[in-house]
């Protein structure tokens, strides 16, 4: 496939854009994506990029620069060009926002997904409500399905009580 | 000014091997930017938050916990901070944003808008892991009686770096290894830790040279273990480290004495005498000093606490005891008369 803008070049560089919800593939060579304007095109190596730059080599898709063109955490402002750049993340909310990508880091990173040892008190007492009220929710679906009416009015009391409680 | 550290000034269990531990837990507040993204009225109301759940914590705390914000704070002193060992060069750069607390023994000190909002840590002379962790963990249940932390069900803490998310802890220990060293069994041992997801890195001196023999080890992996799990695993090689480096200080005196005994001889009777002292060359020399202390060739000079000779000579503190700015000739002259007053006779 050659570049769609010089028609010269081999493409390499596969942009996927969506913009309202319309999806748009462009076909690149390198030298065109990197005069993009406002497409991020990383060419150091700086160790900051070190951490990051593992995420393109564990995934065999081409190069996805819309994701860091778009992708942006809508609390701190961070976008996932600018993480790339520091290595750092720029609130708690970043971890949503990129999520997609931070998943296969995380895993190449430390070997592991999921958090064990300690849970705070505060916030892991609301981890744990959460679950509760998610068991509750199942019960009083079921309830409902049995026309257990008089359960079912129990059990939403209850869910209820523990979201007020999170609310908190 | 080292009269008060406690790593520096008290006896730990394996002294004479493992200088100090230290724990350190990164946190941050829920509903604040991380400090990189953090402007710097929002990192004074951080500084606020931390500080007041310190004191209003806790009425023992109250009074033994001194605030003190980077920015008002001069660059010297900053300085000597960092070669306590009680805050890192990332505060430093962050200074005005930034603060610590410490307690009276400079055991704890909790840094603010660092990396993290917070970041807790707990140091100790010797091999002393669970005792450092479990005052960190401590410390860490009061701040979280009146702040939110930032925690995700399926990663643990929150951190501004990916290498720190989950437990957030770091846990280290600072050990002199010269015998392995002058046997040439430290690489082997580095690539060991190494491979077992440990981090080995030199105190002192520039780049792939560890001046001093001095070596800080500590985890890698923060996600996925327990901090028990963790600092069991990093007290396991301690316990490992100190056994071969014990192999290997027998091994000398049994194989070359007279060569260990000239060797830790002349270094002292440069230090003792010298009238002109680089940093590079005192921790060299201190190291084989030291090494001579704890096996008993050297006896019978005025300090045994070569901590605090070690951290007394870094550059700012002794600009800090001279109480002016010196220049590196300055110093060099300053560090030789303080060594040769420390190391002289009973
Ligand atoms: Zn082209
Ligand atoms: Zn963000």
């Amino acid at each position: 496939m050659l570049c769609e803008n010089c028609n010269k070049k081999p493409a390499t560089v596969h942009l996927t854009k969506i913009l309202n919800e319309k999806k748009a593939e462009h076909h690149l060579c390198e030298q065109c994506a990197t005069q993009q304007e406002g497409v991020y095109f990383d060419t150091s190596y700086s160790i900051n990029n070190f951490l990051t730059g593992l995420l393109d080599s564990i995934q065999d898709s081409p190069i996805k620069i819309d994701y860091i063109q778009t992708t942006k955490c809508d609390k701190c402002g961070m976008n996932y060009g600018k993480f790339k750049q520091l290595a750092r993340l720029g609130c708690s909310q970043c971890y949503n926002a990129f999520q997609e990508k931070l998943g296969p880091l995380v895993k190449r990173i430390q070997g592991n997904e999921i958090h064990v040892g300690k849970i705070p008190r505060k916030a892991g007492g609301a981890i744990l409500t959460k679950k509760e009220i998610k068991s509750l929710k199942v019960r009083l679906d079921e309830a409902i399905r049995k026309e257990d009416f008089e359960h079912a009015v129990l059990l939403r009391d209850e869910i209820r009580e523990l979201e007020s409680k999170l609310g908190d | 000014m080292t009269a008060m550290t406690k790593w520096i000034n008290e006896v730990g269990p394996q002294n004479d091997i493992i200088i100090s531990s230290r724990i350190r837990l990164a946190r941050n507040i829920r509903d604040y930017p991380f400090p990189i993204a953090l402007i710097k009225s929002k990192s004074k109301e951080i500084i606020k938050e931390v500080s007041d759940s310190v004191i209003s914590g806790c009425e023992i705390l109250k009074n033994e916990f001194l605030l003190q914000e980077m920015e008002f704070l001069n660059p010297l002193d900053r300085q000597v901070l960092m070669e306590k060992h009680l805050i890192s060069p990332n505060l430093i750069s962050n200074a005005d944003k930034a603060a610590v607390m410490m307690n009276g023994d400079e055991s704890i000190s909790i840094m603010i808008n660092e990396e993290d909002h917070i970041r807790i840590q707990c140091l100790l002379p010797g091999l002393q892991l669970d005792e450092a962790w479990s005052m960190a963990d401590k410390v860490d249940d009061l701040l979280e009686e009146r702040i939110s932390y930032a925690f995700d069900e399926q990663l643990g803490y929150l951190t501004s770096c990916l290498t720190n998310v989950g437990t957030g802890i770091r846990a280290s220990v600072m050990v002199h290894l010269p015998a392995l060293t002058m046997t040439g069994y430290i690489n082997r041992i580095l690539q060991a830790a190494n491979q077992i997801g440990l981090a080995v890195r030199g105190i002192y001196g520039e780049g792939t040279e560890f001046a001093g023999n001095v070596f800080q080890i500590s985890n890698q992996l923060t996600l996925g273990r327990s901090e028990l799990d963790i600092i069991g695993n990093l007290k396991d090689v301690s316990r490992q480290i100190i056994q071969k480096e014990r192999d290997a200080r027998a091994t000398l005196i049994e194989n070359s004495k007279l060569q260990l005994e000239d060797k830790v001889c002349r270094s002292y009777g440069i230090l003792a005498n010298a009238r002109i002292l680089t940093s590079q060359e005192a921790m060299k020399l201190l190291s084989d000093v030291r090494l001579g202390i704890d096996m008993g060739i050297i006896n019978g000079i005025k300090c045994k606490n070569l901590n605090q000779i070690m951290i007394m000579t870094q550059p700012a503190f002794l600009q800090k005891l001279a109480n002016k700015a010196l220049s590196t000739n300055e110093r060099d002259t300053r560090r030789a008369s303080l060594v040769r007053e420390k190391l002289g006779s009973e």
